[in-house]
């Protein structure tokens, strides 16, 4: 078990937990604004009208009586993801990846019933997952076809890029491959691997898993250098609109690149982690005291992104 | 947005600290509220004690009683006298004992007992009315005696003080070389001379009787002391030798008052004193006295036990909170559920350390194997919780139930668990199972009894419940520390495990 000196810490700008609560979240995120990014539904309204695209919406389930006529709605649904609404950290998402006769193929292979599903909307619906234990609605979303070029990096789940925004202007991005330790899933915490980016180019920096540094992911093998992300403008300006589209003055923006569609945006987090700075190997807190100290802020999303490629890219 | 000045901030928690640590040393000093539990205070009960034959009349016997004696402090009054009607009466500034009977005949005994406590504070009192020289009339050929002795110790003296001091050498039986002296002077009215004499002189002199408190003294009498009043308050004098001041352990029962006992209808009256030195703890003196002053209402004292009892256990609590705030943001422990170890530490108290431990595992590991089958039931969530703190109930009653048959007393302890606390703890700690794997329910569950054991110990110290409920104010110091904490933006310790691969950048 390692140790390192707060001074250390400080020096190289780590931003930590109690900082990050105090300073940034209570300052910047206004109250008012978190049940734009605690519930996922609303999100998806909110950022629409600022042209960040979504997965497409299958269906709501409101209610306990209409878990029953879930069986009848899933007939055509192959490839879903099943998700609360209020959900936190990753928590209550369900993938199905397929279909095998009457039975559902889960992300990690598993084979499981409609009654495994039926059980999971009635906990979710219950609030089971929900962020204060409050009733929930459960979505079921498309499910995001990654391109190849990214979901070969990862195991089973679909590769996502998080991207922290501090007022508007997207200041660190991280790129989180799913491993069979996180369940197919992308949280960190989990034991997916977090792959720093240049914030200038959309180039992997270092990776990480378990805040260790790894140079393989461990279940596919590849090597997680020179890893580029496409459309890596596109996905800083989008990260950098919903500022204006949620307020909010401090969040995490996850990110997919689907196959077809490009860019989606998954989910806004208003209590980004701190393991971001892990993958990128540098601390938070020289780029956030930039843009404070800022005397004139950008205006468009387009200059800001702009802004931060310059100041900021490694 | 910019961020708000926090100076303001830090001045108020500066203010509430410092109003919660001066209001405690307040109480302290004003009410005698001991710091620690243990401390002992002497305490002197003296017992006054008539004894009067009666003559088949009625009876009204009249005592005076110590009435705010320079020195000490009454915390207690007691008469003991069956079948006698009794009250405490003031009168001209006089606190007397009366008691009455209609029929009274042969020997009687009736007892006063007071319990007084040495108090520095309490030395100099000033007369609610500034008293004024008694009348002194003198027939020659005294008045020239007088007159001469008086000029004598007027000569030698400057102040009051020193002249009552050199009066009482000059009226020493030793010091007469002078006649006039023997004339004046014959035994028994010496004192009532001197009194008058001092009279005389414009400076107001009274007699006072008081008792020497000796442990374990039986049939004491009253010795005679002379007061004057200084323009300020009484100053009390040996008449015997001139020592001006009253000795530490003298006991002035009689002041004011003319005589010590009145009695109606009774003969051969006989007055005696005993004493003793107890030792009562501080505590139950500032409890005893809290009721009298001004600052009592500020104590928990008055409440009924019941309610006292309650509030021990209560104004604990803010301890447990204190601890959790330090473990969570300082230290970067992960429990399960904030605040479930407070009450988990509360259990402990009463359940003691050991016994609760063993209770707590096993009710949550039986019932982690429960919810194991309740999970596979599809039960809405709300019915899920309710089944499981049914469950709960029954497992501890079980435990209950084999411990006490196999002779552990312990096995009960498992009731003062909140139960309904125990089935979200399950039911997180199986979701947590679920979802994040065996590690991490581990690492919670240790983690929180980690700070529930912490929290029990520094609730379960005695200095810590004594703090905690004679000085309720000191949660005001409490309450600013975990403000101040909710400042605290450093690194927490865990954070400097956690981010050590970062030393590779630096």
């Amino acid at each position: 078990m390692g140790w390192i000196s707060p001074f250390k810490l400080n020096r190289l700008g780590m931003l930590n937990m109690n900082r990050r609560n105090v300073d940034y979240i209570s300052r910047y995120n206004s109250r008012a604004s978190y049940p734009l990014v605690d519930n996922k539904l609303k999100t998806k309204l909110v950022v629409a009208e600022y042209d960040v695209p979504t997965p497409k919406l299958l269906q709501v389930v409101r209610q306990q009586h209409e878990i029953s006529g879930f069986k009848a709605m899933a007939e055509d649904m192959e490839r879903f993801a099943m998700k609360p609404a209020k959900g936190s950290g990753g928590k209550g998402i369900t993938v199905i990846s397929g279909r095998e006769g009457g039975q559902f193929v889960k992300a990690s292979g598993a084979i499981v019933p409609l009654s495994f599903l039926e059980i999971h909307l009635s906990n979710i619906l219950a609030g089971l997952y929900s962020l204060a234990g409050t009733p929930d609605v459960a979505i079921v979303e498309d499910l995001v076809e990654s391109i190849p070029g990214l979901a070969k990096y990862s195991f089973q789940g679909v590769p996502d890029i998080r991207i922290v925004v501090f007022q508007g202007y997207p200041v660190m991005a991280m790129l989180r491959l799913a491993t069979k330790a996180s369940d197919g899933k992308a949280n960190l915490h989990q034991g997916a691997i977090g792959v720093g980016l240049n914030i200038a180019n959309g180039r992997g920096l270092n990776a990480v898993q378990f805040n260790r540094p790894v140079s393989n992911h461990p279940d596919v093998g590849l090597a997680l250098e020179n890893i580029v992300i496409d459309d890596w403008d596109l996905m800083l300006a989008m990260a950098a609109r919903c500022y204006e589209a949620t307020g909010l003055g401090y969040m995490g923006v996850d990110l997919v690149v689907d196959a077809s569609k490009g860019p989606l945006l998954l989910e806004l987090n208003a209590r980004p982690g701190l393991a971001i700075q892990m993958a990128n190997g540098c601390g938070l807190l020289p780029r956030l005291q930039t843009i404070e100290s800022l005397r004139r802020p950008h205006f468009t999303p387009d200059e800001r992104v702009k802004f931060v490629k310059d100041a900021f890219g490694a | 947005m910019t961020s708000r000045s926090r100076v303001p901030f830090y001045i108020a928690i500066f203010l509430l600290i410092s109003a919660g640590v001066s209001l405690a040393v307040w109480r302290h000093v004003e009410l005698g509220i001991p710091w620690f539990g243990g401390e002992q205070q002497p305490v002197w009960m003296v017992e006054a004690r008539i004894d009067f034959d009666g003559t088949g009349s009625p009876v009204l016997a009249s005592l005076n009683i110590p009435d705010a004696p320079p020195g000490f402090r009454i915390i207690s009054e007691q008469a003991a006298s069956p079948g006698y009607g009794f009250s405490i009466v003031e009168e001209n500034g006089n606190r007397r004992a009366e008691w009455s009977k209609r029929e009274v005949t042969g020997p009687q005994t009736l007892y006063f007992k007071v319990q007084v406590v040495p108090n520095d504070s309490a030395l100099r009192q000033a007369p609610r009315r500034a008293p004024r020289p008694g009348p002194a009339f003198w027939e020659e050929p005294q008045a020239t005696a007088v007159e001469e002795i008086l000029d004598q110790a007027r000569s030698r003296s400057s102040t009051p003080e020193s002249l009552t001091r050199e009066l009482i050498k000059l009226l020493q039986p030793d010091n007469r070389q002078v006649q006039n002296t023997t004339l004046l002077v014959s035994g028994a009215n010496y004192l009532n001379l001197l009194t008058r004499m001092l009279n005389h002189t414009g400076i107001p002199a009274r007699t006072a009787e008081g008792l020497y408190l000796e442990d374990a003294r039986r049939r004491q009498d009253l010795r005679p002391f002379l007061q004057i009043y200084d323009g300020e308050s009484w100053l009390t004098f040996n008449p015997r030798n001139a020592e001006q001041g009253l000795p530490e352990n003298v006991l002035l029962w009689r002041q004011a008052a003319v005589s010590l006992l009145d009695l109606v209808g009774g003969d051969d009256s006989e007055v005696s004193f005993s004493m003793l030195r107890q030792t009562i703890p501080a505590l139950q003196l500032a409890q005893a006295e809290s009721g009298q002053t001004g600052l009592g209402f500020l104590s928990l004292y008055q409440l009924p036990i019941e309610e006292q009892g309650m509030f021990r256990m209560l104004l604990l609590l803010p301890l447990g909170a204190l601890i959790v705030a330090f473990m969570r943001i300082v230290i970067g422990i992960r429990t399960s559920g904030t605040f479930m170890p407070i009450l988990i530490a509360v259990a402990f108290v009463q359940t003691t350390l050991v016994p609760g431990l063993i209770a707590f595992v096993s009710v949550v590991s039986i019932g982690l194997l429960m919810r194991g089958y309740l999970s596979s039931l599809n039960l809405l969530l709300v019915s899920r919780i309710s089944a499981l703190i049914i469950l709960v109930i029954f497992i501890t009653a079980a435990l209950s139930i084999v411990g006490y048959h196999m002779g552990f007393n312990t096995g009960m302890t498992v009731t003062f668990f909140p139960m309904v606390i125990i089935a979200w703890t399950i039911e997180r700690m199986s979701i947590l199972w679920e979802e994040e794997g065996g590690g991490e329910v581990l690492v919670q569950g240790a983690g929180s009894l980690f700070v529930a054991i912490c929290a029990f110990l520094a609730m379960s110290t005695p200095v810590a419940s004594h703090l905690t409920f004679n000085f309720p104010e000191l949660h005001l110091v409490i309450l600013g520390v975990i403000l101040l904490m909710g400042q605290y933006t450093g690194y927490k310790l865990s954070e400097l495990q956690r981010f050590h691969p970062m030393k590779v950048y630096d």
